[in-house]
């Protein structure tokens, strides 16, 4: 007898061999569990190889989702349930799972040649090292085959490949997903290729019949839908929310964009998204190095377009010197970090946020410019715009930071109305009356210099690296004039203070301890404050976005508290910041380890405190 | 310095006069220097280009020549050290309604900044590249340059450089440009005929002038501007005739049968021996042989434009698509754009 549970939320990985189609099958598992009406967050964890050896530890592609019927902040720290689809995906996942977990794994794998692969000498499938465990084996790719047997133009062969899709099936039964979501969507992604198409039908409706009329699978799980605020959504990855965010913002301020970028994981795919948004008049150059595409984006903004680059941490080290000259140009431009872990190349497709110290000050001689980073991944819309914002308002550079982590999960995003979008005018310089000089380096009450665009009659200027003499924007020497100018880039940098939201903090009565985090910690503070909560603890959090300059209350935040704690992906750079700018003692916890921070882990880290 | 730019007629130019393209910025070069010989050559040729000031841009790297920005009473923009190329990439992506010209020195162009040189060239952006070409470094007082003679005594080289030099029209040609040309700083004519031409050619254009340092490789190029000697050793290439030189025109260029050039006497081949100069040639093999004839500039040296075929322009084809795209892209389309995919609403 099947029996059904009722759970408010459960966390799925499905892994299996990078050639074996996991990001397929748990991007369409997604889409079906949004549709649903679950709240829900994803992550990828996939090789740095292209094609690592088949069957290998080194081969194994994961995709972990957690869905719930009320909100959550994180993919989840462990699985509930995981499919393997050989014996390395089950080899490199179960070590994470607790004891009672369900484990569901393609039995037809689990041969000789790959246990040897996966460095197991016996079969944990009958040697009991899976006792503590309730394991599911079922014969995957053989149901496959048989199940596409007789369709024309598919060899057993191309049947077997169709095995996510089986095994999708499988779980859009155990999970009660809709299945009109997939097959619409397999019936359109092959639409013209009909043997695939017919396979891939065929597949994933045989998983979710096997599902329904064997008893091999005798358990099903119940997630109700979440009770989200209103709204039409969708479900948004961080780089398809950065790359939106970035298209909004050229409607709303009317300016052409330009996105220069030369490829680099992970920023790789807002490259692949923009270069798709030609309906938007959306340019893009795929640059001959990281400098080119920095300079390509300034030359665009110089020519009165909205200019966007993007790269990751080695790109940023190249392009340090162009934001410099953009600094001193006092033009506006965007510089995109989906910051991965490093030193050099370090691990490229492995989440880290430690480049925030040199967004601040990576760039020689006094160089300061307005720096945002995204906490989630649909909030990655929103931080675009503003990056686009303040750099367009105020004549800067403005840096985003994303990373491995945002640009690759996914979360619903409640899309907002076009209207309640700001707006932004780019105040591009009219052309000047009779008689009337043109000072390039004059400043309105922002501080912001005239935005003078090539076409424009009686504005012809020259502008440059060289310190320039304040008004007019010639070359100067001049020592106090420099003092001056420094200053005044400074302080336009530091009264963006005024135009950005107060820190908000999500405060308890009685809490000693605040939780201040930055970037895509976001979700895993926000799910171990919870479960302090839940538990009766008392804690205070906080989560930065504009780090620089800082929220005008930031200070008096910090004060509130006896104990600040500050978790970072990083040894402390938000830390050191805030020791250094306040002159309070917080304490840092610190995670490096390439993956994101758990809730658990944040839990951990407030309990030892509170 | 009053500016003309008002008044225009119909093309722009009609008013315009050479100081009109002139900043009022106070030049800064060493007395003697071959900048100044190209910045007046470049302020005279101009107000022929018939495009008002404010349509005009010059991007320009770090080094001695890089300073020309300032001096042009065009929109300018003194940026870093070799990446003139590529700000000038992105100016013209964005705005090709404009005149895009990258300037800088050999060091800027060729060295610190050899890759976006090759690249502007391999994609034929719509860029008038002009690279002043003097051996040396100047702006750092004296070290030897990618196009340095072998055995040059620099102060970074006291034993004499030991390195190869580019040549830098031959390194055009084998980045695949559809224009490459080279004058010479003190033949004011000759600069301004290739700047012309190069203005003329729709994409990229290079134009190499060799440039006089009188500080630290004086008089490098001295015998193809010397009176007694020029005569004897510029090469001058012109589109459809026959090339020779020399004070009587005695000597010529011709082709041995393994299809090597030579320099030979017009009396031992005569005129229909000599190799007829075609620039349009879209094989660029003849013009890379004549790039490489000189082996130094003691030898003869052609001068002209080595190249000058018609190929696809970057961004010709979607740029007008495009700006119509962002004209028509308002609130309604980012709304469509933003609820595609997957979509689901609650309450």
């Amino acid at each position: 007898m099947t029996r059904t549970v009722d759970t408010d939320r459960i966390v799925i990985r499905i892994a299996g061999d990078s050639g074996d189609g996991m990001q397929l099958a748990g991007g369409r598992f997604t889409d079906a569990t949004a549709v649903f009406g679950n709240d829900l967050a994803t992550a990828p964890d996939y090789p740095a190889e292209v094609r690592a050896p088949a069957g290998t530890i080194r081969g194994v592609s994961a995709f972990q989702i957690h869905f719930a019927s009320r909100d959550i902040a994180t993919p989840g720290d462990r699985a509930d349930v995981l499919v393997a689809m050989n014996p390395a995906a089950l080899r490199s996942n179960v070590g994470s799972l607790e004891s009672g977990s369900t484990i569901v794994v393609n039995e037809d794998a689990f041969n000789t040649r790959n246990l040897a692969k996966a460095g197991y000498d016996t079969n944990p499938l009958d040697d009991g090292s899976l006792a503590e465990f309730r394991v599911h084996r079922l014969p995957m790719t053989s149901m496959t085959i048989r199940a596409t047997e007789g369709i024309e133009g598919v060899s057993s062969r191309d049947g077997a490949r169709a095995k996510n899709l089986f095994a999708l099936g499988v779980l859009s039964w155990m999970f009660g997903r809709p299945t009109d979501v997939t097959q619409d969507w397999i019936e359109k992604k092959f639409a013209g290729h009909e043997p695939i198409r017919r396979a891939n039908v065929a597949a994933f409706l045989a998983g979710y019949n096997f599902g329904e009329t064997t008893e091999l699978l005798d358990i099903q799980y119940h997630v109700g839908p979440a009770a989200l605020p209103p709204g039409t959504y969708r479900n948004v990855d961080g780089t398809t929310a950065l790359s939106l965010g970035l298209v909004a913002a050229s409607v709303r301020s009317r300016l052409p964009l330009l996105f220069a970028s030369y490829p680099i994981t992970p920023a790789s795919e807002l490259l692949h998204q923009l270069a798709r948004m030609r309906s938007f008049g959306v340019r893009v150059i795929q640059a001959e190095d990281e400098i080119a595409a920095a300079n390509m984006a300034l030359g665009a903004a110089f020519g009165g377009h909205l200019g966007v680059t993007a790269t990751s941490g080695p790109g940023m080290d190249l392009k340090a010197e162009t934001i410099g000259l953009a600094v001193a140009l006092e033009l506006p431009m965007v510089i995109v970090d989906v910051q991965r872990a490093g030193p050099s190349t370090g691990m490229p497709t492995k989440p880290e946020s430690s480049d925030l110290l040199m967004a601040l000050y990576g760039r020689h001689g006094e160089a300061p410019l307005p720096v945002i980073a995204a906490s989630t991944p649909a909030r990655c819309f929103d931080a675009a715009l503003e990056a686009c914002r303040l750099a367009i308002d105020y004549r800067t550079p403005v840096i985003l930071l994303s990373d491995a982590f945002l640009a690759n999960s996914s979360e619903p995003w409640q899309i907002p109305d076009v209207d309640d979008l700001p707006e932004i005018d780019p105040r591009q310089q009219e052309p000047p009356a009779d008689g009337e000089e043109f000072l390039p380096y004059s400043r309105d009450a922002k501080l912001a210099r005239p935005w003078a665009i090539p076409g424009t009659p009686g504005l012809a200027h020259r502008i440059g690296g060289l310190e320039k003499e304040h008004g007019s924007g010639n070359i100067s020497y001049d020592g106090h004039n420099h003092a001056h100018m420094t200053e005044l880039r400074a302080q336009k940098i530091r009264r963006i203070a005024d135009d950005i939201p107060p820190l908000e903090v999500d405060g308890q009565e009685g809490a000693e301890l605040l939780v201040l985090g930055w970037g895509s910690s976001y979700g895993p503070i926000r799910a171990g404050v919870r479960r302090v909560r839940q538990a009766g603890g008392k804690v205070a959090y906080a989560h930065l976005t504009h780090l620089c300059p800082l929220p005008p209350n930031t200070g008096e935040v910090l004060r509130a508290y006896q104990r600040v704690l500050v978790p970072e992906a990083n040894t402390g750079q938000l830390l050191h910041v805030l020791r250094a700018e306040y002159l309070i003692d917080a304490e840092g916890f610190h995670k490096l380890e390439g993956e994101p921070m758990l809730a658990a882990e944040i839990e951990r880290e407030i309990l030892a405190r509170v | 310095m009053a500016v003309s730019e008002h008044n225009h007629n119909h093309n722009g130019s009609a008013t315009l006069r050479k100081q009109d393209f002139a900043s009022g910025q106070e030049t800064r070069w060493c007395p003697g220097c071959g900048d100044y010989a190209v910045l007046s050559a470049i302020q005279e040729f101009l107000p022929e280009l018939g495009v008002p000031p404010e349509r005009i841009a010059f991007i320009t790297g770090i080094g001695c020549a890089g300073r020309s920005a300032y001096y042009l009473n065009t929109y300018g923009v003194h940026g870093i050290h070799g990446r003139a190329p590529a700000f000038a990439t992105g100016l013209a992506v964005a705005r090709p309604d404009l005149s895009v010209w990258a300037l800088g020195g050999d060091g800027d162009m060729l060295s610190i900044g050899g890759n976006h040189l090759i690249h502007a060239m391999r994609r034929n952006m719509p860029i008038k590249i002009l690279v002043l070409n003097n051996q040396i470094y100047g702006l750092t007082k004296g070290q030897t340059s990618p196009t340095s003679e072998v055995g040059k005594v620099t102060k970074s080289t006291p034993y004499g450089s030991e390195d190869t030099p580019f040549n830098p029209v031959a390194l055009a040609l084998g980045a695949g440009a559809s224009f490459v040309a080279r004058s010479v700083d003190r033949d004011r004519r000759h600069v301004i005929q290739m700047l012309r031409a190069a203005a003329e050619h729709p994409g990229a254009a290079l134009v190499e002038i060799y440039q006089n340092c009188p500080i630290f490789n004086d008089e490098a190029y001295a015998v193809l501007t010397d009176k007694d000697t020029k005569d004897d050793h510029q090469i001058r290439l012109e589109h459809g005739h026959p090339i020779r030189f020399g004070t009587e025109g005695e000597r010529g260029v011709s082709m041995r049968s393994d299809g090597s050039l030579a320099i030979v006497d017009v009396s031992d081949v005569g005129e229909e021996g000599l190799l007829l100069h075609d620039a349009h040639q879209e094989d660029p093999s003849r013009a890379f042989a004549l790039a490489q004839l000189a082996h130094g500039v003691s030898d003869p040296t052609p001068i002209g434009v080595f190249r000058d075929v018609q190929h696809p322009v970057h961004g010709e084809s979607s740029h007008e698509e495009l700006a119509s795209a962002h004209e028509n892209a308002g609130p309604a389309e980012l709304e469509t754009l933003l609820r595609s995919g997957a979509t689901w609403t609650v309450g």
